[in-house]
């Protein structure tokens, strides 16, 4: 599929993620955040965000793809763990996690 | 009137000059330029445009939408690539409805709230929640603005960092950025899954995900949240029942 970029960008990344914004807006004090729709709607958007970061790791784009594919899992996997072993700190899973895809590239090619 | 009411121009911008200096010492600032630096090299790969790249960040402002957007563009067809899109940004409206509230002032119609809601995206949000409680209510709608205007520019010279980096680095390095965004993206979402619904759609979305994609099963970013989601919305369903 071939769409001129900057009008994609218009028609399938702005309007898509703006309306919603516009959306909630209009709907205002109307919708409780704890409502069942919203925890439904929620979760969705959760489970697809993990369906990207799943896209990226197992189908990787260019450079990544030169990373065996049990790093890039192993990485990933140590990321959440150090996440979780030092004190919920996004910043320590994202360096463990990239440290240890670099010393795996090194160590077992690229 | 007292000397503060006659004085808004001042304050206005004393609470913007807040909200960007928030926006620059906040944790997520760190998640953020991860984040973005990992888009701007996801972008060079996929062969987007500099500029196109920089204007999806300030226009789309959200990293996952991103995300879906240049790693499918090429690839997918374009009804997948706006629904994955729409799925991925509906997060939008309960953010914005749960946010309205308290940047709500007397004076102004909604016009003023166009810009911060546009500015609205998860990092700006789960800091806005935290701050704004502390602001008098006329300064929430421009420290706000400063919060996102400050977390945007952080995030728009991450990803021309990330884009000018990926060409010039060796494969090692290149590789390294472009893991910068699964896992800062697990990182937001797993910093703010603090319910069990959330854990378990993240999970099965994990799970659910590689299955659809390596079946070929079209639309399958869409498939897997409905699924995913869906599934961990019954669950959640199921135990409170039970409660």
């Amino acid at each position: 599929m071939t769409m001129e970029p900057y009008l994609a960008l218009l028609l399938l990344g702005v309007l898509p993620s703006e309306m919603w914004r516009w959306i909630g807006i209009l709907v205002g004090r109307g919708l409780d955040e704890e409502s069942e729709i919203i925890l439904w709607v929620r979760a969705v958007a959760t489970a697809l965000v993990a369906a990207v970061v799943a896209r990226i790791v197992l189908i990787p784009p260019g450079a990544l793809a030169a990373v065996p594919l049990w790093v890039r899992l192993v990485a990933l996997a140590g990321g959440v763990g150090a996440f979780y072993g030092i004190r919920r700190s996004a910043f320590a899973g994202v360096l463990v996690g990239e440290a240890i895809l670099v010393i795996g590239m090194l160590a077992f090619g690229g | 009137m007292t000397a503060a009411e006659t004085t808004p121009p001042r304050s206005t911008m004393q609470a913007f000059r807040d909200g960007l200096v928030a926006a620059w010492t906040s944790v997520f600032v760190l998640v953020l330029l991860g984040n973005y630096v990992g888009i701007g090299a996801l972008a060079y790969e996929f062969g987007f445009s500099l500029n196109w790249m920089l204007l999806s960040t300030v226009l789309v402002w959200a990293a996952p939408a991103q995300v879906i957007l240049i790693s499918t563009l090429n690839t997918a067809t374009l009804i997948e690539v706006a629904l994955a899109v729409t799925l991925s940004s509906v997060r939008f409206l309960p953010m914005v409805v749960a946010l309205l509230p308290m940047l709500k002032t007397k004076e102004g119609g909604p016009g003023r709230l166009v810009l911060p809601m546009h500015l609205t995206a998860i990092s700006v949000w789960v800091e806005g929640m935290r701050l704004l409680p502390g602001r008098p209510a006329p300064e929430r709608v421009p420290f706000y603005n400063g919060l996102g205007i400050g977390l945007l520019a952080a995030a728009c010279l991450a990803s021309v960092i990330g884009y000018v980096l990926a060409a010039r680095l060796p494969t090692i390095l290149a590789a390294a950025l472009l893991f910068l965004t699964p896992m800062a993206l697990l990182m937001s979402v797993s910093r703010n899954s603090k319910t069990l619904i959330d854990k378990l759609a993240f999970g099965f979305g994990l799970v659910v995900g590689p299955v659809l994609a390596a079946h070929k099963v079209g639309l399958d970013l869409m498939w897997t949240g409905l699924i995913a989601g869906t599934a961990a919305y019954v669950i959640h369903r199921i135990r409170e029942a039970a409660r």
